[in-house]
């Protein structure tokens, strides 16, 4: 079964000083699926995400992803072994990611994210952000900036292909109309679409996403559960996603897995999620055996 | 911050402007009185003694009180008036004027720039000239290459960077020494200087890379100042306080600007003047500034270039999408280091003489206002802004004349600092994000629209 | 031994005068984030009107009393700083507040060249020089012929200190500023929203600053006898240097950093190097700001994402 991860995480702890914010959390998110991350407000979701992508080293545990030939999973043991991060080859990657500084992350394991507080480059034009996110391989063909300040036909190509990608990501967020205004100026839904399109630019396998349906109308977070739905169908990539609004998770997720004060308390498909008296207990916020007297009390 | 109390919507409020500037000249009165109303002055017996100066304490008074009143007549009812009459965003005629200035502004200052040593010599004659292409045009020059040069670095790259002057006096000193010792020309010691410059910018840069916005500054600043005590104080190879003198000239592919035989003038069958090396100095220098220039807007719109201003945009967001920061910082410094490192190399060679003097902090404070000034980031910005600051501070010096008014005694020169400062506080007050705030996109797809200054972030580090 | 315990000596001396001027600088930054850069200069014309009001004292009014003529120069001292530094902070900053980043920044830095270059315009770019206040010394060791000495300007600039510096944080800790400035210090607009009022506690925060600064500039005068229109700088550097070492809006911190500085750089200058004290006093700022930026005290920074 577990040939089919993208990303297993196993035994995470994360303590800030004396406060633990995850306790010995385990997971895995399967290929191709889209795994949701839910759980009252501070019970450590953007926390496990900063670890995932690197921003925060976790104290303790291993989160590994993989892409590529399943039989990589193998060698999990002998890499963590291994004072190394990571093992490439031509048809896959295993990549010990708590090891890894977090542009590296995003550069080497194909992990991109989005922010809960949107992180767009407000300044720069929409277009301009869909090119900084392909930077890297538009680094490599500018030969490190020599040949691309020289005026090398090398980089313009690679710039012409990097813009093409671009297009094609803004007509699928429909803002290809507003490719040359400053992202800043626009609506906050849109912006939200955006920040997705950038982080896809940067070819990602694992696609996480920090409450892409914040702050979104219902029209709004519908079109986006269709734009992930899309997402995963035709790049094949898998999406971690934490999300609040219920209708988005139950919509979309393969796989929800839930967190309550760090810890993980259930996990299932979301209809089993639904049903769990631990999942009801945490978002009410009462005790597991007072849940039945709280939900058959008559809303006064 | 606070609610703003509603003000009365026209006209003047005479009680109000009276008692304002009664207010103000009391202040006035009371900071002045210890520092214009006396002078200290050393008397036969070589000890302090006191002076008084009424008259002049009554004028400075007076002067502010007159301020305080045309604030209050003029500038506050024109800004209401003007509130009043637009209320928000620009109007359609000023869109226009600034469209067609975008337009028409950079080749006729490309014009004026490269004609104007002919300009020059055709208003004042030679004999006039050299003075005016060399502690203007030369003069102006250098602050606009230098201000280019940190303008990648905090306008760009939005790093705070108050140690500038640094890397100018590597350059400089870079050049001096090798040029002394081995005799190698100006050509070569150039790019040279400009490397080692670089050097210094991405070691400096290193340890620094984790630090934000004032502590930044700070920091370099300290860089700086560590750099020029050393060069005070490290007297066997830089000669302390004294200087480094003699440093050889450039010469003109190799034909020295004398007036032997293998001179310039001789070989090219022309008159012996100085002016020859003055005008081939002005072209070095403006040639310098617009391969600056050039290699900035071509960087933009470099993936390196992008980079830059993402960081300054969001430094987060760019390490989420790969973007290796400690990398693209280091480049910033190391780029804007080596324009530094030509400037300095330039300014030794012109002088021919260069001490720590010329390299303290307000120098580097010069070079940032300019930059900040200029708007961060928009080149044409950073040019008015040197045009403006150091044309200004030099046109002091031909103000002869106050001399007629206020006596033999009166140097104009002496206020070029006091008005420089006094010009960077009220420039920030009346334009806070610099004379040209917008940013133009580095790449489009139909049109290139200017982004507003309300969406261009300033950088956190 | 005996040097080492002269240079302590020394040392806390002069890092009671940096002391003093780092409070200006650690509460400006604590309360609006903004390092003051014309502070250093602020306390420099503290020094030119401590000069002007003794030279007054001494020729014009002939006071012969010491205590008393030290008394109304701090106090003239202190009013005239005040208000200095109150109009440079209505007249540069307040117009910039909430505005973009840089721009207090480079308006700080026009002030601080503006005020150096004012003071030299004014009153002339020598030195000025005057008599020592006191000469006596107290030999408190002797050996080999070396005297450990305090000066009895020592142990005035330690008394002087150590009473306002009292009195100071009698002010921030029980008064109503005090508690206004902290309320500031954490949310300007929720203040703002509770009735305090903003304005006026930033305004009292450049006033309180620069009134300690003028009593570190009349000190200054005292000790070295000495002032100069460029003597704000570097005075100003290693007094930020201070604050940044004890945690910038720590105002104890201040005062440590105040006194570790000015130890450091008289046993760096005894033990070392007199020529590259300030280069001591640099690497220190250096140092501090890269591998310890939250300071002594200060509260650590953590990254949000």
């Amino acid at each position: 079964m577990s040939a089919t991860d993208v990303l297993q995480v196993e035994h995470l702890t994360m303590r800030f000083g004396g406060l633990v914010a995850i306790q010995d959390l385990s997971f895995r998110a399967r290929h191709g699926d889209i795994t949701a991350l839910i759980g009252p407000n501070g019970a450590g979701k953007t926390t496990v995400f900063n670890c995932i992508t690197g921003f925060y080293k976790p104290t303790e545990g291993r989160i590994a992803l993989h892409h590529g030939d399943p039989a990589m999973w193998d060698e999990l043991g002998a890499l963590t072994d291994s004072s190394l991060r990571k093992r490439v080859r031509a048809d896959g990657g295993l990549f010990l990611l708590e090891r890894m500084p977090d542009y590296l992350v995003t550069k080497d394991a194909r992990v991109a994210r989005t922010f809960q507080n949107i992180r767009l480059f407000k300044g720069m034009t929409v277009l301009e952000n869909l090119l900084v996110s392909q930077h890297n391989p538009l680094m490599r063909a500018s030969g490190l900036t020599v040949l691309g300040i020289l005026g090398f036909g090398v980089y313009r190509h690679a710039e012409n292909r990097a813009t093409e990608k671009a297009i094609q990501w803004l007509e699928k967020i429909n803002l290809i109309d507003r490719a040359d205004d400053p992202a800043g100026d626009l609506p906050y839904g849109d912006q939200r679409r955006l920040e997705i399109a950038r982080a896809m630019c940067t070819d990602p396998v694992l696609l996480c996403l920090d409450e892409p349906a914040a702050g979104l109308n219902p029209r709004e977070s519908g079109e986006l559960s269709e734009l992930l739905l899309s997402i995963r169908q035709e790049t094949k990539t898998s999406i971690l996603l934490i999300e609040h609004d219920m209708s988005v998770v139950m919509e979309i997720s393969d796989h929800v897995v839930v967190l309550d004060y760090g810890v993980k308390i259930s996990e299932g498909t979301s209809a089993e999620i639904r049903d769990d008296p631990n999942v009801i207990a945490a978002y009410l916020g009462v005790e597991q055996d007072e849940v039945e007297s709280v939900i058959t009390e008559p809303v006064s | 911050m606070t609610l703003q109390a509603s003000a009365p919507k026209t006209g003047v409020n005479v009680a109000r402007a009276i008692r304002d500037a009664t207010i103000a000249g009391l202040i006035a009165f009371g900071i002045l009185l210890p520092l214009i109303g006396f002078e200290t002055v050393q008397n036969m017996r070589n000890e302090l003694a006191l002076e008084t100066r009424p008259w002049l304490l009554a004028i400075f008074v007076g002067l502010v009180v007159l301020a305080s009143l045309f604030i209050s007549f003029v500038v506050r009812p024109w800004n209401q008036h003007r509130r009043a009459v637009r209320p928000a965003g620009a109007s359609l005629k000023g869109a226009a004027l600034r469209a067609a200035f975008a337009k028409w502004f950079t080749p006729f200052a490309l014009g004026v720039a490269v004609f104007y040593p002919v300009l020059v010599i055709w208003i004042t004659g030679f004999s006039g000239a050299v003075k005016w292409i060399d502690n203007f045009g030369i003069q102006i020059l250098i602050y606009v290459m230098l201000g280019w040069g940190l303008n990648i670095v905090v306008g760009l790259a939005g790093l705070l960077d108050l140690g500038y002057v640094a890397f100018y006096a590597v350059g400089a000193y870079s050049y001096a020494l090798l040029a002394k010792t081995f005799g190698l020309s100006f050509w070569i010691l150039l790019p040279l200087a400009g490397i080692l410059s670089a050097f210094w910018g991405v070691l400096l840069g290193f340890p620094v890379l984790r630090l934000r916005g004032d502590y930044l500054a700070i920091v370099t600043l300290a860089f700086g100042e560590i750099i020029r005590l050393v060069l005070i104080n490290w007297v066997d190879v830089t000669s302390g306080y004294a200087g480094i003198s003699s440093i050889p000239r450039p010469t003109f592919f190799g034909i020295p600007f004398t007036a032997n035989e293998d001179g310039f003038a001789a070989v090219f069958g022309l008159e012996f003047t100085p002016l020859y090396r003055t005008i081939f100095l002005y072209y070095v220098i403006l040639a310098l500034a617009l391969l600056t220039a050039f290699v900035t807007v071509r960087l933009r719109r470099l993936p390196i270039g992008r980079a830059w201003e993402a960081l300054r945009e969001d430094e987060i967001a760019c390490r989420s999408l790969g973007i290796n920061t400690t990398n693209t910082k280091l480049t910033a410094f190391g780029i804007g280091a080596l324009f530094g490192g030509f400037a300095g190399s330039f300014f030794a060679a012109r002088q021919g003489f260069i001490s720590p003097e010329s390299f303290t902090f307000t120098e580097s404070a010069m070079i940032l206002s300019i930059v900040v000034l200029g708007g961060m980031g928009s080149q044409i910005g950073v040019a008015i802004a040197a045009l403006a600051m150091i044309g200004g501070t030099e046109m002091l010096r031909e103000l002869d004349f106050l001399k007629q008014i206020f006596g033999a005694g009166f140097d104009p020169t002496q206020y070029r600092m006091l008005l420089f400062g006094l010009a960077m506080v009220l420039i920030m007050i009346w334009k806070p994000r610099g004379l040209i705030s917008t940013r133009e996109p580095t790449a489009f797809l139909k049109e290139r629209k200017t982004v507003a200054a309300k969406f261009v972030e300033e950088g956190r580090g | 031994m005996e040097v080492f315990i002269q240079q302590i000596i020394n040392g806390i001396t002069l890092g009671s005068i940096y002391g003093l001027i780092a409070i200006g600088y650690t509460m400006v930054f604590g309360i609006i984030g903004m390092v003051n850069f014309a502070h250093g200069d602020v306390f420099m014309v503290s020094t030119f009107v401590a000069l002007v009001t003794a030279l007054i004292l001494a020729t014009w009014l002939g006071i012969s009393s010491i205590f008393l003529s030290l008394f109304v120069i701090l106090l003239v001292g202190m009013v005239v700083t005040s208000l200095v530094s109150w109009t440079i902070e209505r007249l540069a900053y307040r117009p910039l507040r909430g505005s973009f980043r840089l721009a207090p920044l480079i308006s700080a830095i026009g002030m601080s060249i503006f005020l150096m270059n004012f003071v030299q315009v004014a009153q002339g770019p020598r030195n000025k020089s005057i008599p020592p206040f006191f000469q006596n010394v107290i030999v408190i060791m002797e050996r080999e012929g070396y005297q450990v000495t305090l000066s009895y300007r020592q142990i005035i600039i330690w008394a002087v200190t150590a009473t306002l510096l009292t009195a100071f944080w009698y002010i921030v800790t029980k008064t109503s500023l005090g508690r206004a400035q902290r309320a500031c210090e954490q949310d300007q607009k929720m203040a703002s929203l509770l009735g305090v009022d903003v304005d006026r506690t930033i305004s009292m925060t450049f006033v309180i600053g620069a009134a300690l600064a003028a009593v570190a500039g009349t000190m200054y005068l005292m000790y070295y006898g000495v002032v100069s229109f460029s003597d704000g700088f570097v005075p100003g550097i290693k007094a930020f240097t201070a604050a940044v070492l004890g945690g910038i809006g720590s105002i104890p911190g201040a005062v440590i950093g105040g006194l570790l500085i000015g130890m450091i750089e008289t046993l760096w200058s005894a033990y070392f190097s007199l020529d590259y004290k300030d280069v001591a006093a640099f690497c220190i700022l250096a140092i501090v700001l890269i591998f310890l930026p939250q300071g002594l005290l200060g509260r650590p920074e953590v990254e949000k994402v």
